[in-house]
Parts: structure tokens; sequence; C-alpha cells
């Protein structure tokens, strides 16, 4: 430091280029000090956090820190925060919780993860389903009910659905006949009576009810309504006429299995994917 | 090349060596004991710093049973006053900054300075420690010897008083910094049953350690060497900013007073720069070190007064007046206009937004996939959430209602909501309608949230529904 001002002082190491001397003055005390400090915490650091790999694993440090560790203690204080709130959920009923915005929210938020984890494979990551494969749990129209109760039930025990295959039972020409007529009342037709007679005699009322809007304990679909379980063009609905639903050995029949969740789920988190659900914008009363 | 090399005038570089050797600038190696002097300054820059009580005393100031001026960073809000600023307000905070940058820079552009020499932290807080040195220790020449001298009780005794009352003008001035963040009342208590949260005790060592060591021992060395501002004072000047400047004219030859001399009116007395405290000489002109304080002006009118000459032979003039021209009207001078009219577009900002701070601010964010639901009886429905955030200290009980589309009926959210002081909360809202009320297949919608209680109080954001196309 003391040199700075006074160069023609300063001691040099001798060389000389174009009249510039090489001073060798010390570097900045600051600079010094700074560089044994920085030495020194290599030595803390040592002590107190993982350093040297050994053979039977690193040295650990008197302070055991490890990240896992850090990870574990947040996720703790995250799970302590959010038990309050937990513990509530889970004395809640599922229709206390719809009727509670503060615990609805948390509740869709806390099934996040279960929905993704055991729901969204088929139902979509926002529950629009597949048009012909998956359902929709997005709109009001449900084969087993839209209730609170009914599609805890569903998410439980799970659905399996069975429509009867109608090839080689009535002539392809009914078949036709009677998906033209069904893709007319969900245009809001009447039907002709000769088809209705058809629709009659073919059996069909037997499910979907003599006025062909379904039936929820049977799980059959309300043929009037604009929403299609299998597809609503004239070409799916033949299909679905012809090779049915869940028939064994039927080509092209479809496959319409909802599975159980008891027992794969708690009851309490069976309750939450229903508030879930039920706060899709489809649920009912 | 070697020929080339030695070539080389080895005269121009020796001028190098000489201006270096002129170049008196003190890089920390001695430190500055300044004399003090009273006067017209002094007792100005004792006046300007008192403003900084107001800093002091900030915390404890109470507004409607709250802390007046607080940072609540946890919360998310800044208190001030009867206003509550949210992160959302936040480019309120960079109008803020530019208003303070333009002040500094017209300021400057004006009168130089003005800022370093009686309002800068760092150069009052300097004044405070360097006045309760020579308290202690004596006047300069005494603490100069005392310096010197090998450590005996007395020397340990002053030095003990001097360093436990800086660092507790530190202490003091830290807790005051933290106070700002939470409540101030309460920070003392913690403080001192150690029961305060570890970033306090953070800021308060770095507060502690900043104050002492720049304030006690770097003192005018942040000006020379950390400060920026110093660095761009030379863009900032021009011909018509008045600085402490010498009067070279008049005060030139230099020379000790004697009765039958033709020197000019500078004694060489040395007291313009004894009382400098950042120990440069006012006479080799405008300079990196000079922070325009003007006690060299208080010094060197003393001595004048005493020979009975004319005072002002250091003086705040321009270089253009010393030159014997005259100043510029200040709203002729380009950087005045410009920096003026800078000043009064942020201010008006910053106005504007604080007298419109809106209670509720809400995003409304249409669902992606699907963009739309087909329900059973042929309607169509669209999700939306709404993030509500209610800004207000009070509960806020609100009405939706959706405007623009015919037959839209919303679903999802109770008929009145209530929207908690200070909480964003989501809302999942569902609008339905037939699909023939839509003309486009993005058709725009308003969404209107009415305060019950206050019914003029209407907030108005607009989205689109969307339908299959046709």
């Amino acid at each position: 430091m003391a040199n700075h001002n006074k160069p023609e002082e300063a001691p040099d190491t001798g060389h000389v280029w174009d009249g510039i001397r090489e001073l060798t003055n010390d570097p900045p005390k600051w600079w010094t000090v700074t560089f044994y400090l920085s030495l020194l915490w290599v030595v803390v650091y040592f002590v107190l956090y993982p350093s040297i790999p050994l053979v039977n694993g690193p040295m650990t440090g008197i302070l055991g820190w490890t990240s896992i560790k850090e990870y574990k203690a947040a996720v703790e204080k995250a799970d302590n925060l959010r038990a309050p709130y937990v513990d509530k959920l889970e004395k809640m009923s599922a229709q206390e919780i719809l009727a509670d915005q503060e615990m609805l929210n948390f509740a869709n938020s806390y099934t996040n993860a279960i929905y993704g984890d055991y729901c969204a494979a088929c139902h979509g990551a926002n529950g629009q389903g597949a048009e012909g494969r998956f359902p929709s749990l997005l709109d009001d129209d449900w084969l087993y009910g839209g209730s609170v109760d009914l599609i805890q039930e569903t998410v439980t025990y799970g659905r399996e659905g069975m429509m009867p295959a109608f090839k080689g039972e009535i002539s392809d020409a009914q078949i036709a006949q009677l998906a033209d007529m069904v893709i007319g009342l969900s245009q809001g037709n009447q039907g002709d009576a000769a088809s209705w007679a058809l629709y009659e005699e073919a059996g069909c009322g037997m499910c979907h009810a003599d006025n062909a809007k379904g039936d929820v304990d049977a799980g059959s679909a309300n043929l009037t309504d604009s929403v299609w379980r299998f597809g609503s063009s004239r070409d799916d609905v033949i299909r679905t006429i012809s090779s049915g639903v869940n028939q064994e050995d039927v080509e092209g029949t479809h496959n319409a299995i909802m599975p159980s969740f008891e027992g794969r789920l708690t009851e309490n988190d069976i309750k939450l994917v229903t508030v879930r659900v039920w706060s899709f914008g489809g649920g009912q009363q | 090349m070697d020929q080339k090399k030695a070539q080389i005038d080895e005269s121009n570089v020796q001028e190098l060596y000489d201006e270096l050797a002129q170049w008196h600038i003190n890089t920390g190696g001695q430190t500055i004991h300044a004399k003090r002097m009273p006067g017209k300054f002094r007792t100005l820059k004792w006046i300007t710093m008192s403003t900084w009580l107001v800093f002091f005393l900030g915390p404890y100031l109470r507004w409607d049973g709250q802390q007046a001026v607080l940072f609540d960073i946890p919360n998310r809000q800044f208190h001030l006053f009867a206003i509550t600023v949210h992160p959302q307000d936040v480019w309120m905070l960079s109008l803020v900054l530019i208003l303070m940058a333009m002040v500094l820079f017209g300021v400057t552009a004006i009168a130089g300075r003005v800022f370093c020499g009686y309002f800068c932290f760092q150069t009052i807080w300097t004044d405070v420690f360097t006045w309760i040195e020579e308290k202690i220790e004596g006047l300069p020449a005494q603490r100069r010897k005392l310096d010197k001298t090998s450590l005996n009780f007395d020397k340990a005794k002053k030095k003990i008083i001097k360093h436990s009352i800086w660092l507790a003008i530190s202490v003091l001035t830290g807790i005051t910094f933290a106070a700002y963040f939470t409540d101030a009342f309460q920070l003392w208590v913690d403080y001192f049953t150690l029961q305060a949260n570890m970033v306090a005790y953070i800021v308060l060592g770095l507060f502690i350690l900043g104050t002492y060591f720049l304030a006690g021992y770097l003192r005018e060395q942040t000006c020379f060497w950390l400060c920026p501002y110093a660095r761009i004072q030379g863009v900032m000047y021009d011909k018509d900013t008045i600085l402490p400047t010498y009067d070279a004219q008049r005060g030139e030859p230099r020379g000790k007073l004697k009765s039958n001399s033709n020197t000019g009116d500078c004694i060489d007395c040395h007291m313009c720069v004894a009382v400098c405290p950042t120990g440069v000489d006012i006479r080799q002109g405008q300079q990196e070190g000079c922070i325009t304080c003007g006690l060299c002006i208080d010094a060197c009118d003393n001595i004048m007064e005493k020979i009975d000459r004319p005072k002002g032979l250091v003086r705040y003039a321009s270089i253009k007046e010393i030159r014997g021209g005259h100043l510029k009207p200040l709203l002729k001078r380009p950087r005045v206009i410009v920096y003026s009219s800078i000043i009064i577009a942020a201010f008006a900002g910053v106005f504007y937004g604080l007298v419109n701070i809106a209670a509720i601010e809400w995003h409304i964010l249409h669902q992606r996939q699907p963009l739309y639901i087909m329900m059973s009886d042929g309607s169509v429905q669209n999700k939306y959430t709404f993030k509500i955030l209610n800004k207000s200290k009070e509960d806020i009980t609100a009405r939706i209602t959706a405007q623009g589309i015919e037959g839209a009926t919303l679903t999802g959210i109770a008929d009145t909501l209530e929207l908690k002081a200070d909480k964003l909360v989501p809302f999942n809202v569902y609008v339905r309608t037939n699909p023939t009320q839509l003309p486009e297949e993005h058709t725009p919608i308003t969404f209107v949230l009415q305060n019950i209680n206050q019914p003029e109080m209407v907030f108005k954001e607009k989205s689109v529904m969307v339908r299959p196309p046709r």
C-alpha cells in the first residue's frame, strides 16, 4: 500500500519494457486477508459438511447435513402446514366440503396428485375423457347418476356395463333404421311409429326404457340427449348397436370397465376424489 | 521490433511518472483528520443532516393502530400511512425509482453533488463519527499525536470509549433499518431477549459491520472508490453547474502573507485542505474527491475576514461564472428541461397509481383443455378460473354476473361471494348457454364483480366463450 503513490520508490523485478518498470508491490492487504479467510473457510467447511469420499461412504461432517434430510425437513414442514386442513377435510362430508368454498379449493388442490395418479390416465388431466373411449366427467350426462352418493359409489365399487350385440339378431337394414332413429331423437325429433315399433320389438326398451331416456339403475344411456358415450356419428352408432358393449368374442365391441378403487384408495381419498369429480361442472343434486 | 522499441522517447514516459507524482490522492494510507471550523455551510450541513432523524423516528409512528411505514415482506404488503401497496402495484415502485434518480440527476446538473455533501448517509455518518472522535480524542493535531503514541492507559481509555459509541450508533442504525420490516417495538424486545428471527440478526450484523467499518474506517475512501455516483458526476456536470470553486484569477499567484508582496489573495494557508473531509485541495479544481460540502468555503471566508480581504475566494460558482460569464436561466438548459419533464411524468404516474389503487384485482383464466363442454341438453359450457385478490382491509361481499351473451348462466359459485381481506382466492366458475346465442366460435363475454354493500364498486373483466365450430 505504502508505495502506491510513489512508484519511483517501489521495488521492481529489474524488468523494463518501453521504459515501464515491473514493480513488486505486495498484493493489497484486503485481498491477502480475504484469501487466507477463504482458506480457513475450506477447513471449516470440511469439518461441518460432507467432504472427502472414502471407501465406506464420504466423511459426513459434524452437522450431519444431507440434501435428503433437507428435503424431508421441507416435506415435514409442508405437512405440518397442511395438517389442520387435512384433518378438517377428513371430518367433513362431501356435501359439507362442496358448500365451503375455502375447503373446496383446498380439497381440489389436495387431490391433484391422487387424481393424476389414479384417474387421469383414462379420464384426462381435466376430466375431459377421450371421445368414444373414456367418458368425460365434465358434462351433466351420467350413466350411473351424477349425485355425490352415486359418484362415490361408482368410484368405490367400479362399473361394468353391458349391451348385447345385435348383429345377426336383426338385419343390417333394421340396425341402420334404429341408428337413424336415435340420432334423430338426440336432435329433438320424435321418431316415426315404424321405428318405435322396431325399437320395442328388438327389446331396446328393456334397458333404455320405453321412452328411450335410459335408466340410471341399469347404467343404460339416455338416447334422447346430445351426449354420446361411444361416438355420435352414424357409423359409431351402427357399430355400437351391432357389436354391443363388453361382449365376449364379438369383434368391434366396446370395452368399458371402470375399475373399483375400494382398498386402493382410502375412504377419505375416495370422498375427496368424488368432490373433485362432482365439482368438475356436471355434478347433480 | 527491438529497434523500434528503443526509438521510443523516454522523456514522454517520464511525464507520466511526473504527473503521477503530483497526484496526491489519499488511497487510505493516511487517516484524514479534518479540522472543524464554524460557518454558513457548516450550519447548513447540521440542518440537512438532521433530516435523517426522520429515519430513526419513522418506525415508531403509528397510523390507524398500525405501524405507519412497514415493509411487510412475509405478507407481501407495503404499508405507507393510509395506503397499502401490494406486489401487483409494484410498477409504481419503478416510477418512484425513476423519480428519485431524475431528482438526483437534475440537482447534480444544477448544483453539483448536493446529495453527497449534505444528505448522503456516508457523509453524515462519517461526520458524526469524526465529531465524536474529536470530542473524545481532541483536535486533529492531538489525534495525530495520539495515533503515534504507544498504547497506554489514557489512549486505551479514549479508544475504548470512542469505539463503544461508534458501535452503539451502528447498532441503533441496524435496529432502525430492520424495524421498517417488522413491528418496531416488538423487534427491540426480540433483539434483546434473543427471540428475533435469524434474518433480523443477519441484517443487524451486516448493518453494524457496514456502519462501523464504512463510517469509522473507510470514510472518504468510500466516496473515492466504492460509490458509483462519484464516478459518473463528470457526465452530469456542465459549464453552468455551480460547485465550490477556487477563483484562481484572484488567488494566484499564491504566497505567504507579507506586507510588501504582489501575490494574489490566496495566502497559501492550507485551511481549505485542512477542513476538507475527503482531504482534497480545492485549488486544483473540480475533482473526484470533492463532495461539494462547502466546508472549504467556510474556512476560506474565515481567513479572508481575518486578513481583511473580500470573502469568496473559494465560492459556489460555475466554470462560466468564474470566467466572467453569466449563468444560463434554468429553463433554457436542455438537461433541466429533460430531467424535469421526466420527473413530472413519473410523479404524475405515481400520483395516479396511489389515488387509483383498486380494492380488487382479479384475473380470469379460460380453461384450455377442453375449451368447451357439450351438455346433455345441447347447451355448451365453458369453465373459467377466477383468481380474485381482495387488496382492501375489509372483507367484501360480492356478486358476479356475466354480460354480453343472452341467457348465459353462471354455476359453480354461490350467489354471493365472501372475499376475505388481503386474500387471493381462486373460484371455478361454469358458464352455460345455448350455442345459438354464440355468433362466433370465440364470443366476447364480460364478467362484472359488484360489491353488494357498495354498489358503486364495480370491476369488469373481459374473456371469451368458446363453442364448437358449426
